[in-house]
């Protein structure tokens, strides 16, 4: 279905009262605000366990889960794959944070060895080392060359280690934290507008350069043509961003 | 008898605490118990064995601290002598510093044979030290999240607690919160004696499961159905699929009127219902006063000592305490996670008068150092209100950005406690009162603070002060 540029920008927020183990809720708090102070009328459909997905969407929002929650939602995710996929070869944007991330992905090693088969929208597998393995925690600052995204901070938390494939990008090259599996530096994975990422904080308030960049693809879409914004000051959100920065400069490693 | 190894790690303990006191450098309670543990492994043993009236243990996210207090006034009062580890020093080298602090250079503790230990433990030590200390009655009041960078996540406590328990539990008499799914769990389960606490009250009911919720769905992964909900996901709850159900209260809590200074509630066990002024406002409060309750109850203590000590009730350490200072009465809440200050925010707004808020957000390990959690709590109850703000902590800024898109901009954001106690002071019209919401350690940094400027006893003036969080 083709996007009509009358109406309001189309949110859809998936199973955001399931999959909001680390408050990934503070990134539809952003884009509300965000949207408003820009004056673009937006839409918001929250799609849980036994919903529909409306026609379509211009972004789609997913947070991170415990394992439990994951496998809950897996199976009506799995089911719902085929128009997120199509949506993402359209170009809507994508946020898909920790869990919501590995389910974005072809399949998640469980810590018991269960494979949750993903949605493949990310060439990414993951797989949960165990309970002796060190989860990776802490605070991460990473670097994107997606638009103008630049630098990134957020608080990461999660056992599972993602490996890229071939055909992934990363989102960002991590400066201090752990990333995607502590070895190779990337964190996330970009595909067309969809952006997989580890980073909680919530990642969308304190990064107003990605906040920016998700709203402006979103807006592409829906418009069918390339949306440009006018700057526009974030003071709070900058003042956040340095802050943590500064946190995790203090207290994270460095790669 | 205590062992004379337990007896020389209680002594080295106690010289620790000692000059560590002597240098200044606060309450030095982690310390010894640290330094006596590691002598005597098995310390936690002895303190129960030395504990003639046994132990009771106080765990869950929120409310231990508080509960605890409560339980040990009424205890008091019961002619028991309580021994307590009072402010979220809640690790085994708490309570060892407990223990250290207690006993005399024999290892005993008691003067007499009412001595019995009140003991708040952290959520997830809990099964290390439950087999130790054979509690006589187990306290478990709520699961929230929590510090997931610390804890992990909310599933695996509450597995460790029904594995400690399949395997210890007949001894022990269990008071559980049923309105709570995860500790209810715990009573489906169990094969000794039990004590049920809940509410009855749809008047205090929230609209919806709040956003800090966690255990919404039964084991069978069917969404619970909530005849109400009083914080979170606790509540009045019940599965469609398999039939369970919040198992009926033994203790109940009913015709709860909130107030800006404290709660009425009548609390009903059996036949028997006491109605009691809380001096202590909040429905939180309400929760702990009924835990305190429920547990004097398992310890047979009488319905009219229950009701006379929660009456005459004060605050613990940090906890709703008040300070005068400047002309301006000033109230220190802590709120450490989203459920926690979903409740104080619930209690601020239970009037409609203008208020005056210095808000504090640390990033410690104490604290948590991911602060994402602000994001879950429902910072937005405050829209449309007349409210002076101040941010302060580590992480100021993070906080001042949670207000600002909950539509409320903060006239200063001050990571330095000393300037936004000023500011917040400034802005608070004289004879008014300031709330100070703020994580752990910003607690014991703004209590420090208030301490000394209203002339209050510093946390290590009080035994056994200052968290080992």
């Amino acid at each position: 279905m083709n996007p009509s540029p009358e109406r309001a920008l189309r949110i859809v927020s998936l199973y955001s009262d399931v999959m909001n183990v680390y408050a990934d809720r503070g990134n539809l708090i952003a884009v509300r605000n965000r949207a408003a102070e820009r004056g673009i009328p937006i839409e918001i459909f929250e799609v849980s366990l036994g919903d529909q997905l409306p026609a379509d969407a211009d972004l789609v929002l997913i947070g991170g889960g415990q394992d439990r929650e994951q496998h809950r939602i897996a199976d009506e995710l799995a089911a719902h794959g085929r128009r997120l996929r199509e949506w993402v070869e359209e170009d809507a944007a994508v946020l898909a944070v920790c869990g919501g991330f590995q389910l974005f992905g072809c399949w998640y090693r469980d810590q018991h060895g269960e494979i949750v088969p993903g949605i493949e929208i990310f060439d990414v597998t993951s797989v949960a080392p165990g309970p002796k393995a060190p989860r990776g925690v802490g605070d991460v600052v990473a670097r994107s060359i997606v638009g103008s995204i630049g630098e990134v901070v957020g608080f990461e938390n999660h056992a599972g280690r993602t490996y890229l494939g071939p055909t992934a990008a990363p989102f960002a090259t991590v400066e201090h934290g752990f990333g995607n599996n502590g070895a190779d530096g990337t964190e996330g994975a970009v595909y067309r507008n969809a952006i997989g990422t580890y980073l909680h904080g919530s990642v969308l308030p304190k990064n107003p350069a990605l906040l920016d960049h998700l709203l402006a693809t979103a807006l592409s879409h829906r418009r069918g043509e390339v949306a440009v914004f006018e700057p526009l000051p974030a003071p709070y959100a900058d003042r956040a961003h340095v802050s943590a920065v500064a946190a995790a400069r203090r207290r994270s490693p460095a790669r | 008898m205590t062992s004379l190894r337990d007896r020389a790690a209680l002594l080295a303990g106690r010289a620790v605490g000692t000059s560590t006191r002597r240098f200044g450098r606060g309450g030095g309670t982690a310390l010894p118990g640290l330094v006596a543990g590691a002598i005597a492994s098995d310390l936690v043993r002895s303190l129960a064995e030395n504990l003639p009236q046994g132990v009771v243990t106080v765990t869950g996210t929120n409310g231990k601290t508080t509960t605890a207090h409560l339980l040990a006034a009424i205890l008091v009062e019961a002619g028991f002598e309580p021994l307590a580890n009072h402010s979220g020093s809640n690790l085994e080298r708490g309570l060892l510093a407990t223990y250290v602090a207690a006993a005399d250079r024999f290892g005993e503790i008691a003067k007499s044979n009412q001595a019995i230990g009140v003991l708040e433990v952290d959520e997830a030590e809990l099964p290390r030290l439950f087999p130790r200390l054979r509690p006589r009655v187990a306290t478990f009041l709520n699961l929230f999240r929590d510090q997931l960078d610390r804890y992990g996540e909310v599933d695996s406590i509450s597995e460790g607690w029904r594995a400690m328990l399949t395997e210890f539990d007949a001894a022990t008499t269990l008071v559980l919160n049923v309105d709570d799914p995860s500790v209810a769990e715990l009573a489906i389960q169990a094969t000794g004696r039990v004590v049920t606490f809940g509410m009855d009250d749809h008047s205090v009911a929230l609209g919806a499961v709040d956003h800090a919720s966690d255990a919404r769905f039964c084991p069978n992964g069917n969404r619970f159905v909530y005849d109400a909900i009083y914080m979170g996901h606790v509540g009045e709850w019940h599965c469609d699929c398999c039939g369970r159900s919040r198992p009926a209260p033994d203790v109940i809590a009913r015709e709860i009127q909130l107030g800006e200074d404290g709660s009425r509630v009548t609390i009903a066990i059996g036949e028997t219902a006491l109605a009691i002024e809380l001096p202590l406002p909040g429905l939180y409060v309400v929760y702990n006063a009924l835990a305190a309750a429920a547990s004097a109850y398992a310890l047979g203590v009488t319905h009219e000592v229950i009701a006379s000590a929660l009456a005459t009730a004060t605050a613990p350490f940090g906890r709703q305490e008040r300070f005068q200072v400047d002309g301006r009465e000033v109230r220190v809440l802590l709120a450490k996670n989203p459920a926690g200050l979903n409740e104080v925010l619930r209690t601020l707004t239970v009037t409609d008068g203008p208020l005056t808020v210095l808000a504090m957000l640390n990033d410690g390990i104490q604290d948590g150092q991911d602060v994402s959690w602000i994001y879950d709590a429902d910072i937005e109850l405050f829209a449309g209100r007349e409210l002076q703000l101040v941010c302060s902590g580590d992480r100021a800024d993070d906080f001042a950005l949670r207000w600002v898109l909950a539509g409320i901009e903060p006239r200063s954001v001050l990571p330095d406690t000393e300037a936004a106690l000023d500011a917040s002071l400034a802005a608070t019209p004289e004879g008014a009162r300031l709330d100070v919401i703020a994580t752990y350690t910003a607690m014991l940094d703004v209590r420090e603070v208030l301490a000394r400027r209203s002339g209050t006893a510093s946390y290590w003036e009080t035994p056994n002060e200052k968290g080992a969080r």
